[in-house]
């Protein structure tokens, strides 16, 4: 399988501050009873981003002028908690290219890779940098240069890197790991031969 | 050299290396459940792909099921409709499918253990963060997600980067009224909600020596929630008596054989560890969080932190925020603050053992009045043998619901929910804003007996004090 060989995203950011933002709060577990992830990126940040009678409320994606931005930017800990590919499905259905945050958490960051997703970390004085930047001047044009690991926005430049194991695959192509997987599969089934667990 | 059980394990289940220098791990056993499976089959439809080694997926319901209604079709179309597609896929794909008329669904982390498919010395994944249950018999347990999902049905293995391994000794003893799960809340607030990025944990220590399996599932549980992907327990002898004659465990002269296999998975003496941590058990108090995450927490004696007495900006912001949400006051007692709603359930605590210490302590009492109270077990096969010991009457009489076997109220994908800002004194596994269902919602992750003692006298209480825990 060919794939994108994801090895910069240039667009706006907006700023979702905050550190710990976990899963449910990035897609709430109601929104989850479906059977396909169409559909999932106008519920991403809801509960945030809605009033109880469903009109909207002070929150960063609701601000026209940020509205289109590809590039994500948050905390510490993003992505914490629940499994659901459904956060990293909304977030991307949303309109979202990239992820950059002070940190990741474990499965979130693995969940987004296998999408194309690239999450980069950066300090938090450089985030607020950018933040700022941003805020001054929505229509920011803002790259992440996945594979040197830096952000340029307006004549600035922050450090900002994908783990390794994460940048390669993105700038080379191989994200999705099925490919690779399925060339290994007459490997895996000698294996699992020689590994047997079950009475039944 | 010296291995521990995480090496050992890896090593047996590598199957080689893929370019971007991660492993393709064979995953000998995958559960999946309704939510986070549907997609992944439709992923595998359009690839043109099958299920590889379909006997080594097993599906069971529970986020979804309505604990109040048996009978299909359920009240919620979606719900029914996501029933309808597991069905659907385990039958065209010949995966054991755990339903509700075999009488042995129920909530995927306790369902893996009671059939015997959760073994000492294997990888598990499931599309389920509280995966790393499984790791208290000395597996190697990860909650994955749907794309991955996909990985492990088409070729029953996944791309993974090596974990670090942290030992985590909690040491001596626990004190009366002191449970496993304020064993993970105090690891977690020591540690913190990400203290276990790049790590799995390796719980030992004479507290895990002497713990039952289920007590070490309660702790495996929420490693996740101190962001360790996986976490588990050296399989020893209440392992393997646990494991003994159930459907899914070997048999005859293929048991010892297992045992005997299983015993060499076992962290070596001596071996090295990336990080070791030591914590005293007596230093461990019932606990309860005060937050919105279940790092978040306090000993039921200690006040609510105060932001103004924050060192960092940072905590204090988080404080600030928290008490926001919660509507808690800074320096106030946590006990005594009043509870609108008690849950009893969860991969967490929905447990034979956690429904009889409940029921031993309840018996006579009642709950107090305006608040609702609910037991949920976690199994059909924890419901019937609650049932056949009485508990279910004892809980009934106290005023709790007994309810069927299900995920219920500890992320309300079901009607279980909580409604506007009621407070939940909950043996469940997340406080996160909005996680019961509502999204004002207030959660406070305590041990079952705790949620009984919040239960019977209407606010935040110390057990220890409302059921005269001495021993």
């Amino acid at each position: 399988m060919a794939l994108e060989k994801i090895t910069a995203v240039t667009g706006r950011a907006v700023c979702v501050p905050g550190n710990d933002i976990d899963t449910d709060r990035i897609i709430p577990a109601r929104f989850m009873k479906c059977v396909t992830f169409d559909g999932l990126g106008e519920f991403l940040f809801y509960d945030a981003r809605k009033k109880a009678d469903g009109t909207d409320q002070v929150h960063p994606l609701n601000d026209p002028r940020l509205r289109g931005a590809t590039i994500l930017l948050s905390g510490a800990n993003f992505g914490c908690g629940s499994s659901r590919e459904h956060a990293p499905q909304a977030i991307q259905k949303h309109g979202f290219r990239a992820v950059v945050a002070e940190s990741f958490a474990e499965i979130f960051f693995g969940n987004c890779t296998t999408l194309g997703i690239p999450c980069a970390a950066a300090a938090r004085a450089d985030i607020a940098r950018l933040a700022a930047a941003v805020d001054a001047d929505p229509a920011l044009p803002v790259t992440l240069d996945v594979a040197t690991g830096e952000i340029r926005f307006g004549g600035q430049s922050i450090r900002a890197e994908v783990r390794p194991a994460a940048r390669d695959a993105l700038v080379h192509g191989r994200w999705d790991a099925i490919g690779e997987l399925l060339d290994g599969l007459p490997a895996a089934q000698v294996l699992a031969a020689r590994t047997p667990y079950f009475a039944a | 050299m010296a291995k521990s059980l995480f090496e050992k394990v890896w090593a047996a289940h590598a199957v080689g290396t893929l370019a971007n220098g991660q492993t393709q791990l064979l995953i000998g056993t995958h559960l999946i459940h309704e939510v986070t499976s549907p997609q992944a089959f439709g992923m595998l439809r359009d690839l043109g792909l099958k299920v590889a080694m379909p006997h080594r997926t097993f599906a069971t319901v529970d986020h979804i099921v309505p604990t109040d209604q048996l009978v299909e079709p359920y009240r919620d179309p979606l719900a029914q409709a996501m029933m309808e597609e597991l069905r659907r896929n385990c039958a065209e794909s010949g995966i054991t499918f755990f339903d509700r008329a075999t009488g042995k669904q129920g909530i995927v982390h306790i369902v893996g253990p009671e059939q015997g498919i959760t073994q000492p010395g294997t990888t598990i994944a499931c599309g389920d963060s509280h995966t790393s249950t499984h790791g208290a018999f000395g597996a190697v347990a990860f909650g994955i997600g749907t794309t991955q999902i996909r990985d492990v049905l088409a070729t029953q293995t996944m791309a993974l980067g090596k974990l670090k391994v942290r030992r985590i000794n909690v040491r001596g003893s626990l004190r009366p009224g002191v449970y496993a799960k304020d064993v993970i809340l105090h690891i977690i607030r020591v540690l913190g909600v990400n203290g276990g990025t790049g790590y799995a944990y390796e719980y030992g220590g004479e507290v895990f020596d002497r713990f039952s399996m289920e007590e070490r599932m309660t702790v495996c549980n929420m490693s996740i929630e101190g962001g360790a992907r996986a976490g588990y327990v050296n399989p020893d002898q209440i392992t393997f008596d646990y494991l003994r004659g159930r459907p899914y465990a070997p048999q005859g002269a293929a048991w010892d054989a297992a045992v005997e296999r299983w015993r060499g998975f076992a962290s070596d003496p001596g071996c090295p560890y990336d990080d070791v941590i030591n914590i005293d058990a007596a230093d461990i108090a019932p606990t309860v969080t005060w937050g919105i995450n279940p790092g978040q927490g306090i000993a039921i004696t200690d006040s609510i932190p105060d932001p103004a007495r924050a060192t960092a900006a940072d905590e204090r912001a988080s404080i600030e925020e928290a008490l926001a949400y919660m509507k808690l006051r800074p320096g106030a007692a946590i006990k005594g603050t009043r509870i609108d709603v008690a849950f009893i359930g969860s991969c967490t605590n929905g447990r034979l053992s956690d429904f009889r210490e409940v029921a031993r302590y309840v018996r006579g009492r009642r709950v107090a009045p305006g608040v609702k109270a609910i037991a949920v077990p976690g199994s059909q096969i924890v419901a019937l043998q609650c049932e056949r010991e009485g508990i279910d009457h004892v809980l009934r009489h106290a005023g709790f619901e007994w309810r069927a076997a299900g995920c219920s109220m500890c992320l309300a994908m079901n009607p279980d929910k909580l409604v506007g800002d009621q407070l939940c004194a909950s043996s469940s596994n997340r406080n996160f804003k909005g996680r019961q269902g509502s999204p004002t919602g207030r959660t406070l992750l305590m041990s079952p007996l705790m949620v009984a003692a919040a239960a019977v006298t209407g606010s935040v209480a110390d057990a220890r004090e409302v059921f005269a825990v001495h021993s």
